[in-house]
């Protein structure tokens, strides 16, 4: 069934539309994307461009009504998640594939203390006592270098930091050894110090545990240091994926330029930042053909027409931009 | 001259005159639009439409009385009394002859009127109170929200009849005494949003450009409540009509001849055993009000509930 | 050339009342003795982790708070015996951006009005000229003149902080806190920002207290910079002396600790341990010294000054004596 060259999960031309009263937002339109066993797939682009959705897409966690997966396949392990029964589904979730969020607080209930909150998660995945359940959640939180492992499991989520509630649901989602773990901007609440220690913690413990991770942020920067893959979406698509060396050092599309340059460094003088014009159009009435056309600098007759198909130009680096079409993708928009 | 400007209209040229409106569409495009998609989102809520059409029937009904109604409302004819309802007189007459439906018909005038000035009144004043007193704080929130706790420990009824009595009775006495009543429920809910909105960055920028109190408080807190006042409005305007009608029927409110339905209950209460229909038509009426407002001040809560948009 | 703004020693502590009768139970130190001045035509850079208290410096030199101790110069003069109409001149000429492009405009006032205001309070325009100023100022923020019959929800993030931007500018003001301004904004749009804001002090003159806590963008934008941890400033020298050789230790974990767009230099480590401490119980001697990698003796017992290392590069450590 799954061969050991088959990627852990493969999204294929996914999309997923929301319902509103403005009118239907087309959230994600041809989304394709894979995570190999114990990889780290970085995720990144603007605000609203889709890339929390997709990761919601791949739990089901789309709220329906307003949204609704119009199309495409989830293949995890083999299996399509998006034909499995409600019940089926379940026993995925937080079993297989786990996700953490931005906002820990969310998914922490205020009313009760860490340790029972952790001891719940532990008592459903194996059966052990209170002794024993106390032992393995102490364990767990030495695990993601949390300091007072012990007093930490008597306290009330509003009374750890940041940084300390993300690591409790670190220490939590991988207790249940998951296969893919979905890391949504978790750590964009910090500062960058304890940014660094969560981002440490994270990487160690999977890297040691072969979990992949699909790592969706806004920040190239701790994308670069983090992930092996990078995909960059742009508008409800992804326009560009490489392996992270490669999209750092020779982004092909205009628009992973354009972020690159945009970003202030410290390392590096810049009198004034490279600018993107314009902002990121409605989703609800897109731009026709590739839908970065109005603000690219690069554009050239077929795009405000035929959508960009996926180009090759170096291995395993693939990107949708007219601009790397060969003779075939000429005659193809001379066609049309 | 003015030919030409139609003319000019016809290719295109827009006339000097065209401009005033052009430029108030233009200024007010988004509440246009905002009212037309929220006229949209009351028309799919059944009870919306319901309350609307209840209120719109009696506001119809008020307008149209003099019109409509077949008889004079104080005309006395004492060869009618104690009809029942049938033929001439739909609602029957009272013991002075006169026309139950007429007077009914008169009396919607009367309770709407107070409805809205009492809502009005106490709408404005408590909300000002509440944006003040929310905005400024400290002890001046303490005193004034002291206050107002006092008020609203009392029955709004109890207050209003203890305070009509001491004024005297009549309608305009009646009036006030409600609106005195009212104010605190306003003020307290505009000095929650107040506290809300004093949080804003956009009023640390206000005030760090200069901008005084009172000048915070009525271009950026008040218009920030409005539609809550709004919503509140419509449904104390039910219970106001309420308790001016009993106000009246205690006769403190309203005073003979006047067609009020709460004083029209007073007098029928006597002949409720042989003639049901004297105090039930005004009753009726009063309930069937008090639920339109309050069904349709539930809708238009939820459609102004930005947490129920998009 | 003297300083448009000069901050001396300022301090504030926010009292923490508990129990029925409010009692005073703790202060909380915000800001603990910070002194800097901004020349004209130049930006100072105000950096720091969230609860440093760099928003509360900002807070007192717009005099939106009083600070409890220090004092806040403009030209010279101390704001605080400034009244009537002295104020109003002073308001006109220290004004602020704030951070959120959303809670920052008021959603039910017309643009118009929104960036009118600060005219409008100040009695310096009225009617057809306040418009037409309010036009030209929209214009000079890259807007459209159009735009002032429009509601903040119509503009996006990018154009909703241009307004924020116009608002501050359209007194013409000698002084501007920018208090991250482009926080909530994506990389792509705070570009378009940041130059923006550059380009207007070329033009211009202004001279901006720029608070993030983006060490890149806070060396993007500023010419000198301040290090701010649990209210102090730890560190202050010219832009480029303090990337080029940061003193402190907590400035170097700063640096280390941002990620930098480069895989090929995997060089975010993480140099501290453990969290920010709280404001309300400060550590005794050098308020760093439980998180800093390079502690000594003499750190747990005396705080150490910020004294001049190097010309113009000013540290707080002991490290350094």
């Amino acid at each position: 069934m799954s061969g050991p060259n088959e990627p852990l999960l493969e999204v294929r031309d996914l999309a997923v539309q929301f319902f509103t009263y403005q009118g239907t937002v087309r959230a994600l339109e041809g989304v394709s994307l894979s995570v190999a066993r114990g990889e780290i797939m970085g995720l990144v682009g603007e605000t609203g461009c889709g890339k929390s959705v997709l990761a919601r897409s791949v739990l089901r966690l789309i709220a329906d009504p307003p949204g609704k997966i119009t199309a495409g396949a989830i293949r995890f392990k083999g299996r399509d998640l998006l034909t499995l029964s409600r019940r089926e589904m379940r026993r995925i979730r937080g079993n297989e594939i786990s996700m953490i969020f931005q906002e820990p607080m969310s998914s922490l209930n205020p009313v009760f203390t860490v340790g029972s909150q952790m001891l719940e998660v532990v008592a459903l995945h194996q059966a052990v006592g209170r002794e024993e359940g106390r032992r393995i959640c102490v364990e767990m939180l030495r695990q993601v270098k949390m300091p007072d492992a012990e007093q930490v499991l008597a306290k009330y989520p509003h009374e750890l930091s940041g940084g300390m509630r993300q690591r409790v649901m670190i220490a939590m989602e991988l207790s249940c050894r998951p296969d893919l773990l979905l890391a949504d901007e978790p750590t964009t609440a910090l500062d960058v110090t304890v940014q660094a220690q969560v981002l440490a913690i994270l990487e160690g413990l999977t890297r040691q545990r072969g979990v992949a991770v699909l790592f969706i942020s806004h920040d190239l920067g701790v994308i670069a240091q983090l992930c092996d893959r990078v995909a960059v979406m742009y508008a409800g698509g992804i326009i560009e994926t490489a392996p992270a060396g490669a999209i750092f050092a020779a982004p092909r599309h205009p628009y992973t330029r354009g972020l690159l340059h945009a970003i202030p460094r410290i390392a590096a003088r810049q009198e004034s930042l490279a600018v993107i014009p314009g902002s990121v159009p409605s989703l609800v009435d897109p731009p026709p053909g590739c839908r970065f056309h109005p603000r690219c600098a690069e554009r050239f007759f077929p795009c405000d027409r035929v959508v960009p198909p996926f180009y090759e130009p170096a291995p395993g680096h693939r990107v949708a931009c007219h601009l790397h079409a060969g003779e075939e993708g000429r005659r193809s928009w001379e066609r049309s | 001259m003015a030919g030409e400007r139609i003319g000019a209209w016809g290719r295109g040229k827009r006339p000097l005159r065209i401009n005033v409106f052009d430029e108030f569409r233009r200024q007010y495009a988004w509440q246009i639009r905002e009212l037309g998609f929220m006229v949209r989102l009351l028309g799919r809520n059944p009870s919306a439409v319901a309350g609307f059409a209840i209120i719109a029937g009696m506001v119809a009904m008020a307008l149209a009385a003099p019109v409509l109604a077949p008889f004079n409302p104080i005309q006395i004819s004492l060869g009618d009394r104690l009809l029942p309802p049938g033929g001439a007189h739909w609602f029957g007459t009272d013991e002075l002859g006169r026309d139950i439906l007429t007077r009914v018909m008169y009396g919607a005038r009367i309770s709407l009127w107070i409805g809205v000035i009492v809502v009005v009144i106490a709408g404005g004043l408590g909300a000002v109170i509440g944006a003040v007193s929310g905005y400024l704080g400290r002890r001046f929130d303490d005193l004034i929200m002291r206050v107002m706790d006092v008020i609203l420990s009392f029955p709004p009824l109890v207050l209003a009849m203890a305070l009509a009595a001491a004024l005297g009775p009549s309608l305009n006495n009646a009036i006030l005494a409600v609106a005195f009543v009212m104010i605190p429920k306003f003020a307290r809910m505009v000095r929650g949003e107040a506290l809300a909105v004093k949080e804003k960055q956009f009023i640390a920028a206000a005030r760090a450009s200069g901008a005084g109190s009172l000048w915070i408080v009525w271009h950026h807190v008040l218009p920030n409540c409005l539609s809550s006042v709004i919503v509140l409005g419509t449904l104390i305007l039910g219970e106001t009509i309420l308790i001016a009608a009993s106000l009246s029927f205690i006769g403190l409110g309203a005073q003979p001849p006047t067609p009020e339905w709460g004083a029209m209950i007073s007098v029928g209460r006597k002949f409720l055993m042989d003639q049901w229909w004297y105090a039930t038509f005004p009753g009726v009426f009063i309930l069937v009000t008090v639920i339109g407002f309050n069904i349709f001040g539930d809708a238009l809560r939820d459609v102004l509930d930005p947490r129920i948009r998009r | 050339m003297g300083a448009v703004v000069e901050a001396q020693n300022l301090i504030k502590h926010f009292p923490i009342r508990s129990g029925f009768l409010g009692r005073r139970v703790a202060y909380l130190k915000a800001v603990d003795g910070v002194s800097f001045s901004v020349e004209r035509g130049e930006t100072l850079g105000l950096v720091g982790e969230s609860g440093c208290g760099k928003t509360t410096v900002g807070h007192l030199v717009l005099n939106l708070l009083t600070p409890d101790r220090g004092s806040v110069r403009f030209k010279g003069v101390d704001v605080r015996h400034l009244r009537g109409k002295a104020l109003r001149a002073l308001r006109r000429n220290i004004q602020v951006v704030f951070q959120d492009p959303h809670s920052s405009l008021d959603p039910r006032m017309l643009v118009k009005k929104t960036v009118g205001a600060p005219l409008a309070v100040n009695r310096l325009a009225r009617g057809a000229e306040l418009v037409q100023r309010v036009k030209a100022m929209l214009a000079e923020v890259g807007l459209n003149e159009e735009h002032v019959y429009r509601y903040p929800h119509e503009f996006s993030g990018g154009q909703r902080q241009r307004i924020g931007i116009a608002r501050a500018l359209i007194t013409g003001p000698e002084f501007v806190v920018f208090d991250e301004p482009t926080s909530a904004l994506d990389v792509s749009v705070q570009a378009q920002i940041l130059n923006l804001v550059k380009e207007l002090q070329r033009r211009h003159g202004y001279a901006y207290l720029f608070i993030s806590h983006d060490l890149g963008v806070v060396k993007h934008m500023s010419h000198r910079i301040a290090v701010m941890y649990l209210g102090i400033i730890v560190e202050t020298a010219a832009s480029d002396s303090l990337f080029a050789a940061p003193l402190h230790p907590y400035t170097r974990a700063l640096m280390n600790a941002l990620p930098e767009p480069d895989p090929a230099r995997r060089t975010m480590r993480a140099l501290l341990a453990g969290d920010v401490p709280s404001p309300v119980h400060l550590p005794p001697g050098c308020r760093f010294h439980p998180r800093c990698p390079e502690v000594q003796g003499i750190c747990t017992q005396r705080a150490p000054e910020l004294r001049e290392v190097k010309p113009g590069h000013r540290a707080a450590c002991h490290l350094y004596r």
